[in-house]
């Protein structure tokens, strides 16, 4: 990626941001700018660099070299006064157990420098505005994970923060749950707060982001909104054939020719095609059985596939 | 920006607004089973302890123990909520994610310390006055003595268990310091009684100095002061040395 310079209206802008730990680099020189009101996604598999990179964010985490502005200011001299106007919600949820729902906003607010008034006005306001008000006086404890996680979204909100970092905001959730995540965290950005999150799955950052960088073995791999990112890196359609064990690996060329290219995966191949049902026709025409045929749209997952040559989510 | 520690401090306070109830029935009766027991029963069995002044021995064990619950109390208090607070529940992490930093988890923690110290021995003085166990006025000048030697305790033990990844160690602490440290730093007898090679190592433990300063003023024995102010200075020197390494060790662990 060509070296531009830092853009000062972005909220955060990033120039050959390296993280290293010991021997190890876990963020290897990245760039990246964060727009105002832009909800901005580090997609990558475990182990990429994203929490790295969003501790960094967070001032939470001096960086090993590059340079880093988040809010116009250096997280190395004014960590303090940009965590005041940051909101983080956590992988963990990071909850204290032994105070109830309500509690745990009201004293979150407290170290933002609210008063007890503020805090305890503007925590029940959060509570509505994630659905926990009925729960405002229980204890954290027996919550599930979703209400959780929602609690600690109204947490990160406490402050009325410029930007919200979220980092994999519903790993764990189950489908129902992370829903209604998507939903309030939309409702945000609708309302122009500017989203930064980090995830492996590529529905959410379909969902969620404007804009993303793709993350892997510390490095950024390409950066678009989802949109670029499969028309520049995927076909329209992807044709997925599986065929009966011990198949595939006879088929050699056979499948050449039939779309722009084929990945192999080792249950299945894919087919990048604009046209995937003339694919399948064409590949009944060939002669070959699949065990089952499926057409569907180029999602993330393939853009993935194509410049990383591993799936997601294993 | 308000001082620092103080909004741990209130968090601290927040939740024990929540659980003190728990927590006040063990405070107050562990110093009426240990001063009846041992103070008022096995001590009917002691002759006057001459390098006392002949006092009872009821009125030489309730200072001891009342220093030794500080050093027990804050050393329980500095280590599993401790590590909570890095690992299990990972509050820490919420806290540094704020506009607080570490140095402000490490002097809310010193903050919280004094509350409950203050709590724990206060409790614990209003059982020996009614026990009549205390001979002098100057007994309320214990309740600052034994608050500080909680934190000498309390502080250094807080620095170790920043570098703690397990809780594995903390029974050990109990088994191998605090319990021998209990039973012969002067609490029980005084270490004049020990054998004259090991009485410079009770010197060298900090809940000799704790039990000894407490002592002196509940029996108002304070003919000494040069080697009262010497207690002292031992006591705050280890509670100062423990913040200085708990801002480091703090640091080192949650700012990675």
């Amino acid at each position: 990626m060509p070296s531009v310079p830092a853009v000062t209206e972005s909220l955060i802008s990033a120039r050959q941001l390296t993280k290293r730990f010991g021997a190890f680099t876990a963020v290897d020189s990245v760039d990246f700018d964060v727009a105002p009101g832009e909800a901005f996604g580090f997609l990558g598999p475990n182990g990429a660099g994203k929490t790295s990179t969003m501790r960094m964010i967070g001032c939470v985490s001096p960086r090993s070299d590059g340079q880093l502005r988040v809010l116009n200011m250096d997280p190395d001299t004014d960590g303090s006064r940009i965590r005041s106007r940051l909101g983080v919600v956590p992988q963990d949820d990071t909850l204290d157990n032994e105070l109830t729902v309500f509690e745990n906003l009201l004293i979150y607010g407290r170290y933002f420098d609210l008063s007890y008034a503020a805090a305890g006005e503007r925590a029940n306001e959060l509570l509505d505005f994630v659905q926990l008000g009925e729960r405002r006086n229980d204890l954290v404890e027996p919550l599930s994970g979703g209400m959780k996680r929602r609690l600690t979204i109204a947490r990160g909100l406490i402050n009325e923060p410029d930007i919200l970092l979220l980092d994999e905001p519903t790993t764990g959730l189950d489908p129902q749950a992370r829903h209604l995540v998507w939903e309030r965290l939309y409702r945000l950005k609708q309302r122009g707060v500017t989203l930064v999150l980090t995830t492996h799955y590529m529905d959410e950052a379909e969902q969620l982001c404007d804009r993303l960088v793709v993350m892997d073995k510390a490095k950024i791999v390409a950066e678009g909104s989802p949109r670029q990112l499969i028309d520049r890196y995927a076909t329209k359609e992807v044709l997925e054939l599986r065929f009966p064990v011990g198949v595939q690996e006879t088929l050699d060329g056979r499948l050449e020719g039939l779309g722009e290219r084929a990945e192999h995966l080792p249950d299945r191949v894919l087919v990048y095609a604009s046209d995937g049902e003339a694919a399948a026709a064409a590949a009944h025409d060939r002669g070959l059985q699949p065990e089952s045929v499926l057409v569907r749209r180029s999602s993330l997952e393939d853009v993935f596939l194509r410049l990383t040559g591993r799936t997601l989510v294993e | 920006m308000a001082a620092v520690g103080v909004r741990h401090l209130e968090h601290n306070l927040l939740v024990y607004r929540r659980i003190w109830r728990g927590t006040v029935f063990s405070t107050i009766l562990s110093p009426i089973l240990f001063l009846s027991a041992m103070g008022v029963i096995l001590g009917s069995f002691v002759p006057g302890l001459t390098e006392f002044g002949g006092v009872s021995y009821l009125a030489f064990l309730a200072p001891g123990l009342l220093a030794a619950q500080a050093m027990q109390t804050a050393t329980i208090e500095s280590t599993w909520p401790l590590l909570a607070g890095f690992k299990w529940l990972k509050t820490f992490q919420a806290s540094i994610a704020s506009p607080l930093g570490p140095r402000d988890i490490v002097f809310g923690h010193l903050y919280w310390l004094i509350v409950r110290m203050a709590v724990v021995t206060g409790i614990f003085l209003v059982v020996m006055l009614l026990f009549g166990a205390a001979t002098s006025p100057l007994v309320v000048l214990a309740w600052p003595a034994a608050i500080l030697t909680g934190l000498a305790f309390g502080m250094p033990m807080a620095a170790w268990t920043a570098t703690r990844r397990t809780e594995s160690s903390f029974p050990m602490i109990f088994r191998f310091v605090i319990t021998p440290l209990f039973l012969f730093s002067g609490t029980f007898f005084p270490i004049e009684r020990l054998p004259d090679f090991i009485q410079p190592l009770a010197w060298l433990t900090p809940l000799y100095h704790g039990v000894a300063l407490s002592r002196a003023l509940a029996l108002g024995q304070v003919d000494q002061p040069l080697l009262l102010g010497l207690h002292a200075a031992v006591l705050i020197g280890l509670t100062g040395l423990g913040l200085l390494l708990a801002m480091r060790t703090f640091q080192r662990r949650l700012i990675v």
